[in-house]
């Protein structure tokens, strides 16, 4: 009697487990929907809806702007600039962290200090280094490099303006990618590099066919959240460039704040959105890993 | 101290308790009615002042709540949930959708001359006068002028003025000797500050300062300053030729001025570090150059233009809604803060002036006072133009500010010709009027509907 009733129990009790993880999944897809399916549709509500109207007049305003121009233009020029320096500054200093050297904890923690600091804070930080009266100025004054002090944050040179924000980008958020490369250097086996080198491979060449390449994976999660943070950059623009330029991002939160018109603002928060997703969908593409690549 | 124990040190007379009790009693008559009476003076009314919610869309700047909360409460007897709205949309939307329920939480509140004259329903507001009686004569009158602004329009005192501001310019002491020939600081023409700007030039580099960033009150000097000096009016005179002068000046102002004025929001901290030796700026964003250094900086009037020294007033008033729940806890609050040590008080946190009567102690900080005489000089000039922040726009406010600064952005920065831009702005700016219907304001004529661009 027993042998006949064990069976139907187990099976029971697998049945139950299978559903589990479905449980447990649970609470972050209800978080995921609460706080950004919810808002991401009513963010396009708010963008094409005025007065409870179908409207593209938020678009048009968008589109007519002052900046609208500027804004786009802007935050694709940072994109260009910086995610590939980004990116060879990452690899480098992943390859400094993960390389046996005595200091590579230390090495880890000064890269990963900026991460700790928000990005206002960051943009201040530099606004006061980059500023008439700033740190950098002083400094290169006391070493007789200048005699008076330069202006670097001057709307009427703009390349000048973007290379500022450009440094404190760089200087804000390579650790973010480092920190994916190193996880990824991490898990490639050491016999691969071991073989290159037997074969007489050296460091470029095993970098270039050797650890790149197994690397793709966390090249590609680390390209898809950087260029999809690139894209909401403002907090440093405003605070080093004020009005002298600006981004898309900054563009949504002044129509927020300052002009408080939330349908822009929305109009600017979609627009984002929707150029997030056609470069993660670029990225994702053209980085494919294919199946047989993937280490086990 | 013994005679400033009431924790009144800054006014220059000492506090007669007598009569400051008496006072208190006259004036708590309502209180008293209601089972509260005043324990002590003004400074500190009913210890049963209940539970206050104030609602609020000035100091809203963290440090400001921040300074509201520990330090203009001080004394009140009573419990403060002070809330402070991040913008005048949201202000409005709250304050009109309790009045429409008819029901509401808010106690007390605190906004601006133009706030209140924007409301559907003045009769919303409790009428104050109870409270205005006691504040006609003496060390705590409230002038007259600022009272009957408070009736709008009416013979209730729908608010109680609270506090004011306006803008200046401020000028490193360095610089005074550049002064173009014959100019008076405190007598400055449009011309006279250019070429002022232009020998600080010559000798300093573009030293100039406007504090054009987003979080920068630029627009208001072309609204209140500018616009209005050479034209005489704000949205009638838009695209006038006299206007277009204005932004002619501007135009040459801005090739003396600091390149990185697009990165600064408060003054005072440029002219701190001395990149910026002479500036424009809210009184409240000067404060604290003049109060770390002020030896080093002296404050004068805005300039004078064709039409007169026009500037821009910024009044405060308290009131309550009819929907309030603790009324007599909301006129304890109106008087707490009205009180001379927190009009004082108000005047060192926040920098806002009182507008009780009084002269300022020398306890006061000499920068405050040269502010507070600069304030007095501005206003009390023969041809003071008096031009008020825009009244009716409720949340067009920012595309209003945005109309004013997209024609500097196009006209002074990216160097489009003026009438062209102005004649596009005005479209632009005829469309926020007939969108809010909102009739002009001074300095502009009265109007019967809408405002219109001439």
């Amino acid at each position: 009697m027993a042998s006949v009733a064990q069976p139907a129990a187990q099976a029971r009790r697998a049945r139950r487990w299978e559903g589990l993880p479905y449980w447990l999944v649970l609470p972050t897809l209800a978080y995921l929907v609460i706080f950004f399916a919810w808002p991401t549709i009513q963010a396009f509500g708010l963008a094409f809806r005025e007065d409870g109207v179908w409207t593209l007049d938020a678009f048009d305003t968008m589109v007519n702007d002052l900046r609208f121009k500027e804004a786009l233009r802007v935050t694709l020029i940072l994109i260009v600039v910086i995610i590939p320096l980004q990116f060879a500054l990452a690899v480098a200093m992943a390859l400094l962290v993960n390389a046996q050297l005595r200091a590579r904890g230390l090495f880890l923690y000064v890269f990963l200090l900026p991460l700790a600091i928000s990005d206002l804070a960051a943009g201040i930080v530099w606004s006061s280094i980059f500023t008439e009266r700033g740190y950098l100025n002083t400094v290169l004054e006391k070493l007789g490099i200048i005699d008076t002090p330069y202006i670097w944050l001057d709307f009427q040179k703009e390349s000048l303006l973007l290379f500022t924000i450009v440094v404190a980008e760089i200087w804000r958020s390579t650790a973010l990618l480092m920190i994916i490369l190193v996880a990824g250097l991490q898990g490639i086996p050491k016999e691969f590099n071991e073989a290159a080198g037997v074969f007489g491979a050296g460091f470029w060449q095993r970098l270039w066919h050797v650890t790149l390449p197994m690397l793709k994976p966390s090249i590609q999660v680390a390209l898809l959240l950087r260029v999809i943070l690139a894209f909401e950059v403002f907090a440093t623009v405003i605070a080093i460039a004020g009005e002298g330029t600006t981004t898309l991002a900054a563009e949504a939160y002044r129509w927020e704040n300052t002009n408080q018109d939330e349908n822009v603002a929305a109009a600017y928060a979609s627009l984002i959105l929707v150029l997030s997703l056609v470069s993660a969908g670029i990225i994702l593409r053209f980085l494919r890993t294919r199946k047989e690549q993937l280490l086990r | 101290m013994a005679d400033h124990d009431d924790g009144n040190p800054l006014w220059d007379a000492s506090i007669d308790r007598r009569e400051l009790l008496k006072r208190g009693a006259v004036a708590g008559g309502a209180l008293a009615a209601a089972g509260v009476l005043p324990r002590h003076a003004f400074g500190a009314l009913p210890g049963a002042a209940g539970n206050v919610t104030f609602y609020s869309n000035q100091l809203a700047q963290v440090a400001e709540s921040e300074a509201f909360r520990k330090t203009l409460l001080q004394g009140f007897d009573g419990k403060v949930d002070a809330i402070f709205a991040a913008s005048d949309a949201e202000f409005d939307t709250r304050v009109r959708t309790e009045a429409r329920a008819n029901k509401g939480t808010v106690d007390v509140l605190g906004a601006l001359h133009g706030n209140y004259t924007t409301l559907e329903d003045k009769n919303y507001l409790l009428d104050l006068s109870d409270i205005a009686k006691d504040f006609t004569t003496g060390k705590y009158a409230i002038a007259k002028n600022l009272m009957t602004l408070g009736k709008l329009g009416t013979n209730k005192q729908y608010y109680m003025p609270w506090m004011q501001a306006t803008y200046l310019m401020a000028a490193n002491k360095k610089v005074l000797p550049l002064l173009p020939k014959g100019a008076k600081i405190n007598r400055l023409t449009y011309g006279q500050l250019n070429q002022w700007a232009k020998n600080i030039e010559a000798k300093n580099g573009k030293r100039l300062g406007f504090p054009a960033s987003s979080s920068g009150l630029v627009h208001r000097f072309f609204q209140g300053f500018l616009v209005p000096a050479f034209s005489g009016g704000v949205v009638t005179t838009f695209k006038t030729p006299q206007a277009a002068a204005g932004w002619t000046w501007m135009k040459a102002a801005w090739s003396h001025t600091h390149p990185q004025s697009l990165t600064y929001g408060f003054m005072q901290d440029p002219l701190l570090s001395e990149e910026v030796l002479l500036a424009f700026d809210h009184v409240a964003r000067l404060k604290n150059a003049l109060e770390l250094r002020a030896n080093d900086f002296v404050v004068f009037p805005a300039p004078t233009g064709p039409k007169g020294l026009a500037y821009m007033p910024v009044l405060a008033g308290l009131a309550i809604p009819k929907t309030a729940s603790n009324i007599p806890g909301a006129k304890a609050l109106i008087r707490h803060l009205l009180s001379r040590s927190t009009q004082a008080k108000t005047l060192s946190s926040v920098g806002f002036y009182p507008v009780v009567a009084g002269r300022l102690s020398k306890r006061v900080s000499s920068g405050l006072r040269a502010e507070a005489n600069a304030v007095k000089i501005q206003q009390t000039s023969a041809k003071a133009l008096p031009s008020l922040l825009p009244i009716g726009l409720g949340g067009e406010g920012g595309n209003f500010n945005n109309v004013y600064r997209n024609a500097f952005t196009r006209i002074v920065i990216k160097g489009e010709p003026t009438t062209a831009v102005l004649a596009d702005e005005a479209a632009n700016l005829q469309a926020i009027m007939d969108k809010t219907g909102a009739p002009c304001w001074k300095p502009d004529p009265p109007s019967n509907g809408a405002c219109k661009v001439k």
